[in-house]
C-alpha cells in the first residue's frame, strides 16, 4: 500500500492550475500527478509518486553517495581476495 | 528503472550479505514495519541468505490488513445504497466483511469502483452530479496526506456529492504498542520509508531514545533492506541505539512540512481500532468537523453494524509478529489469494499472501 515509484518530471502542466499537476515519466509510462507537496519541484528532477501524489524528490547526489560507499566496500574485499 | 534497478542489484546484495555474515550476532530479532518490505524480503528470499540467527519479524505497516471488519461492514452498507458509487484502492475490494466484501457487492449489483488516486474520486463526483461518491480513505501517513488532498480539492470545486469513509492510521502509537508489548522482544526496527518520507525521522529518533532500540529509516528494495539489517545489527553489537538513514536519497530529517500541514487541516487524531491489535489510543485520523459534510459516518446511517470475524483466522498474532503465516491452519488450505479469509492474505503486502507467493513449499513444509 506504501508503494512509491519514481518518475522523472517531464513536463508541469500549467503553473496555476489547482491542484497543481505534472506529466511524469516511469520508464516510458507517462502520467499526470499532483505535484502540490512539493511547489519547488523542476522539469527533469525525480519525484517518489504514490497514489498519484508527488511525495518529495529523490536526491540524486544522496544516491550515488550512497550506491558509490557500498561499491568501495566491493572494491576492499575484491582486494583482500587477490 | 532508474533508482530501481541499482538497488536490486545482485553483486551490491553480495556484499551486503557478506557484511552482515561478517558481524557475528547473537541471536536477534529485527522487525520491518512496512508490508512492503515484507514483500520485498519474501520476493527476493532475504531470510535464507542471512545468517540464521537474524530472525525477521514482519510487522503490522500494511494499511490493508489492519482496518477493522467493522469498517469494511460499513463500506458494504455504504455501497449498497441507491445512487451510490463507491471506491477504494484495489486491494480493500477483496477484504472479507462479517457477510460479504466490497467485490461480492459489486458482483450483486453495486456501483463499486477501484481507483488509482483519490483524485479520481473527485473527479467522478464532479462528472456525476446526481450520484454520491463515497470514498473509502485508507492507510498511513504515506497516504493520508493524498486522501486529505481531495477534500480540498472536492471543497474548492464545491462538490457537495463527495464523501470519505476514513479508516486512516498512524504508525508510530502502533509501534510503540508493539515495543511496549511483553510478548516478543525486538532487538532492533527497519522503519518505513515512505511513511518517513512524510513524516520524517524525529519520532524514531524518539522512540531510539524511549526504548533504546536501534532504528534504521530504510527503502524497499533489496540493497536497501540488507543494508537497513545490517545499520542495525551493527549497533545491537555494541550496544548503540541510534536512529539512522538509510533512505537519504528520499527521507529527510523533518519529512514533507507540506504534506504533514495539509494532513493535519483536514483530519484530527482519534483512538482507533486496528484488526489483530485492537484499540490504539491516538492511533487515527478522522475528518474534523469543519469538514463533516464530506464525511460518510456523519451523513450516512451506518454506525449501527455489529461485525463478526472468523475466528480461526490468527491474522492478530501475525500482524504482531508472534506468530508466522504458515503457523496457521488455514494457510493455503481454507485461506489463499484467490479465497482470503484473514485481510493479511488479501494484500499483496500483507505478510501472509508474501508467504503464499513466494515461499517454497519445501520451506514451508520444513517448519510444519
Amino acid at each position: 500500500m506504501c508503494l512509491a515509484i519514481p518518475g522523472k518530471v517531464e513536463k508541469i502542466i500549467e503553473e496555476k492550475s489547482s491542484p497543481r499537476m505534472a506529466e511524469v515519466n516511469f520508464d516510458g509510462v507517462i502520467r499526470q500527478v499532483c505535484i502540490d507537496f512539493i511547489p519547488d519541484i523542476k522539469i527533469g528532477e525525480y519525484v517518489m509518486v504514490h497514489v498519484g501524489y508527488a511525495l518529495n524528490k529523490v536526491d540524486e547526489k544522496e544516491a550515488k553517495e550512497q550506491l558509490k560507499a557500498i561499491s568501495e566496500v566491493e572494491e576492499i574485499i575484491r582486494k583482500k581476495m587477490k | 528503472m532508474k533508482f530501481l534497478d541499482e538497488y536490486r542489484d545482485a553483486d551490491k546484495v553480495k556484499i551486503l550479505i557478506d557484511q552482515i555474515h561478517s558481524l557475528k550476532l547473537p541471536p536477534i530479532n529485527i522487525m520491518e514495519v512496512c508490508g512492503s518490505q515484507t514483500h520485498t524480503i519474501l520476493k527476493y528470499n532475504l531470510e535464507e541468505l542471512l545468517p540464521s540467527n537474524i530472525n525477521l519479524i514482519h510487522g503490522p505497516g500494511c494499511p490493508v490488513c489492519v482496518t477493522p471488519i467493522d469498517m469494511i461492514d460499513k463500506a458494504v452498507l455504504l455501497a449498497q445504497m441507491e445512487d451510490v458509487i463507491f471506491t477504494s484502492y484495489g486491494d480493500m475490494l477483496r477484504i472479507p466483511g462479517s457477510k460479504s466484501s466490497l467485490m461480492k457487492a459489486k458482483a450483486s449489483g453495486c456501483d463499486v469502483r477501484m481507483i488509482y488516486s483519490p483524485l479520481d474520486a473527485v473527479m467522478l463526483a464532479k462528472d456525476n452530479p446526481h450520484k454520491k461518491i463515497i470514498f473509502f480513505a485508507i492507510g498511513f501517513e504515506t497516504t493520508t496526506p493524498a486522501n486529505a488532498a481531495s477534500v480540498l480539492t472536492a471543497r474548492k470545486l464545491n462538490l457537495t456529492n463527495f464523501y470519505m469513509l476514513s479508516s486512516q492510521v498512524l504508525i508510530p502509537p502502533a509501534v510503540k504498542l508493539l515495543l511496549d508489548s511483553e510478548l516478543i522482544k525486538l532487538n532492533g526496527l527497519l522503519a518505513p520509508g515512505h511513511v518517513c518520507t512524510v513524516t520524517g525521522t524525529n519520532w524514531c529518533s524518539e522512540i531510539s531514545n524511549e526504548y533504546k532500540i536501534p532504528i534504521a529509516v530504510t527503502g524497499f528494495e533489496p540493497v536497501d533492506i540488507l543494508e537497513g539489517i545490517f545499520l542495525t545489527a551493527k549497533q545491537i553489537l555494541i550496544n548503540q541505539y541510534n536512529t539512522v538513514n538509510q533512505y537519504k536519497r528520499v527521507v529527510t530529517k523533518d519529512g514533507n512540512l507540506k504534506a504533514q500541514e495539509t494532513i493535519y487541516n483536514v483530519f484530527e487524531v482519534c483512538n482507533r481500532n486496528w484488526r489483530g491489535l485492537g484499540e490504539i489510543k491516538n492511533s487515527g485520523l478522522r475528518i474534523r468537523d469543519d469538514f463533516r459534510q464530506f464525511d460518510a459516518e456523519k451523513n450516512f446511517e451506518i454506525n449501527s453494524v455489529t461485525s463478526n470475524e472468523d475466528q480461526r483466522c490468527i491474522a492478530g498474532e501475525i500482524l504482531q509478529g508472534l506468530k508466522k503465516p504458515n503457523d496457521c491452519g488455514l494457510f493455503g488450505k481454507d485461506c489463499t489469494p484467490i479465497k482470503p479469509v484473514g485481510a493479511p492474505m488479501v494484500s499483496s503486502e500483507g505478510a501472509c499472501a508474501a508467504y503464499y507467493n513466494y515461499r517454497s513449499v519445501l520451506k514451508i513444509t520444513e517448519n510444519e
